[in-house]
């Protein structure tokens, strides 16, 4: 806790916030725990009774009765869930793999050594993070048709291999803080640059490579642009996309549908709770350095 | 270390791609905005026919364009409002605080797409959560989404679910504020609004001044909610720039058109942006 009298609370002030932030909560929690009671409901819960135009929403119909969990595996047998499952992993892994690694190699080429036009470059990539993808989209798409991957996973993994310049920022950030005596050690012993990179500054970089890794499951897993561009064979679908085309579809089946949104965004929030610092701290970072 | 040939290796991977994806299809789509393209066949050249029927035959650009300042120039500073307050509020000193800031932030890590699809839900006009409890105290909620006056609010209101992210950003920033100029303040006899407008405000301008900007660059890319909730309608209430540009570019296959917009849009988000810098020297302090 910082120590600003901004903070120093009085006792009727300490109930006063707890009671605001109570009743703020409430809006914050209510759309997800509605998800998940929906997703527990039978059509009676759901559907307004015969003769009633409206169904009888209301707080106490939070609570699902009878609890129904036939929704899920029916969610499941209406759309391909281990499927898209497949996908989006394998998705993930790859983009993962393939951001984290070439942007720290580019991070440790722009933070340690010094080369011609370093810094216009660097400019240069600060500048394309402001560049609206729009800009670059069309013939981007004309590439990769021209290519013959349209319709593949191709679009979806090679650019990730290429640097991401988000990432790429914050490694640099993160790798001019290392002290450089480590390094010249290295060096006096004949080690390359590769090896100072490979075995000195990577393994104490563990806490920025975490954040951007978990930065990139997190955009590749809810990625609905990409997908809606390039795949159009439903062996292929990606979760997220395979949500939106599951509601346009069957947006009737509001117990299934939630079902499938709930199933889609659990593993997101588990993984918050594996690696809350990491999240929070990575946040912060963006924010406040950036 | 100076190395020219080394510097270079390493950042070749980087090098390589912003040359592929990003110089290539930026001067490419200069070209394409003055073309008529279909992806199938080769582009024709058109001359400047794409901007002219942009500029003057063309009213659902337009309306595109105003839904997304309206929704950048109301959004965008509501957000910002209610995250700092939030921010504030999270800052004080009370048990069980990390509590609600993890309560506050979930919402911002759903996935669009799912929390689409939630809003979607609860918003539905007959048998949704959110007329259901107005129902409860008397009132009739209105269509929400399916309402042109509405449909656009709805929209606004959800982004303000997701202010989580913003929130701990501002956290990040209030914690950064040295202890001492509270302490000088609270010497000068300054009460806590004082406190909150004199320092924590001013110290807080360039977290506020980045939160904007990133706001408004977020606003013209805004897609998938609209995408997935509304598809634009009713009566295009909710078309917004980006989405009218993948409907004219995948739906209509115009583009050259579409490249002309992205153009525009190029042109407008840089305007933007840099009226905002200009604006910065006046109330962004950097510095104690």
């Amino acid at each position: 806790m910082n120590e600003n009298p901004l903070t120093r609370l009085s006792p009727a002030q300490r109930i006063l916030t707890h009671a605001v932030l109570l009743l703020l909560a409430i809006p914050f929690l209510l759309p997800l725990a509605w998800m998940i009671s929906t997703s527990l409901k039978g059509d009676a819960q759901i559907f307004p009774r015969e003769g009633s135009s409206v169904s009888p929403v209301s707080l106490a119909n939070l609570i699902p009765s009878p609890v129904q969990f036939e929704n899920y595996p029916a969610a499941l047998k209406t759309v391909p869930f281990a499927v898209y499952l497949q996908n989006t992993l394998l998705l993930c892994l790859l983009n993962v793999i393939g951001a984290v690694g070439s942007s720290a190699v580019v991070a440790y080429g722009f933070a340690r050594i010094r080369f011609k036009g370093r810094e216009v470059l660097f400019v240069l990539l600060l500048a394309t993070m402001a560049l609206p993808g729009q800009v670059t989209m069309i013939p981007t798409f004309a590439l990769y048709t021209k290519l013959g991957w349209y319709g593949s996973f191709l679009p979806l993994i090679v650019p990730a291999f290429f640097g991401a310049p988000f990432f790429i920022f914050l490694m640099r950030q993160f790798f001019m803080t290392l002290p450089e005596e480590l390094a010249e050690a290295a060096r006096i012993e004949g080690a390359s640059e590769w090896d100072i990179f490979w075995r000195i500054i990577l393994p104490l970089s563990k806490p920025v490579l975490a954040t951007c890794a978990l930065f990139q499951f997190l955009g590749t897993w809810n990625d609905f642009f990409t997908p809606l561009l390039y795949l159009n064979d439903p062996s292929r679908y990606t979760l997220a996309y395979g949500l939106q085309q599951f509601m346009s579809s069957y947006g009737g089946k509001y117990a299934q549908l939630m079902a499938a949104a709930t199933m889609f965004t659990a593993p997101i929030i588990i993984l918050f709770f594996l690696a809350q610092k990491t999240f929070i701290q990575g946040i912060a970072t963006t924010g406040t350095k950036g | 270390m100076q190395s020219n040939r080394t510097g270079y290796a390493f950042i070749s991977p980087w090098l390589l791609g912003f040359l592929i994806f990003t110089v290539f299809p930026f001067v490419a789509s200069i070209y394409l905005s003055f073309c008529r393209y279909d992806i199938i066949s080769p582009p024709a050249w058109v001359g400047t026919a794409n901007y002219e029927e942009l500029l003057a035959k063309d009213p659902r650009l337009w309306k595109a364009l105003w839904n997304t300042l309206y929704y950048a120039s109301v959004a965008v500073p509501l957000g910002i409002v209610a995250a700092f307050a939030l921010a504030l509020l999270l800052n004080l000193d009370v048990k069980g605080m990390s509590v609600y800031r993890t309560i506050f932030f979930l919402p911002n890590i759903v996935p669009a797409v799912a929390t689409s699809i939630v809003f979607v839900w609860i918003l539905n006009p007959q048998i949704g959560l959110v007329n259901g409890l107005l129902r409860h105290i008397g009132v009739e909620g209105p269509a929400w989404l399916n309402d042109t006056k509405w449909a656009m609010r709805s929209l606004i209101m959800m982004s303000l679910w997701g202010v989580g992210g913003s929130v701990i950003i501002y956290l990040a920033g209030l914690k950064d504020i040295p202890a001492s100029l509270y302490e000088a303040a609270v010497v000068d006899g300054a009460g806590t609004w004082d406190r909150v407008r004199h320092v924590t405000i001013p110290m807080m301008t360039p977290v506020i001044f980045f939160n904007l900007i990133m706001g408004i660059i977020g606003a013209f890319q805004y897609f998938t909610q609209a995408f997935i909730m509304t598809a634009g309608g009713p009566e295009d209430s909710t078309l917004f720039y980006a989405l009218y540009l993948f409907y004219r570019a995948w739906r209509y296959l115009d583009m050259g058109y579409a490249s002309a917009m992205a153009w525009v849009l190029f042109v407008v988000v840089t305007t933007v942006t840099a009226v905002v810098f200009r604006t910065h020297r006046k109330w962004v302090h950097y510095g104690g």
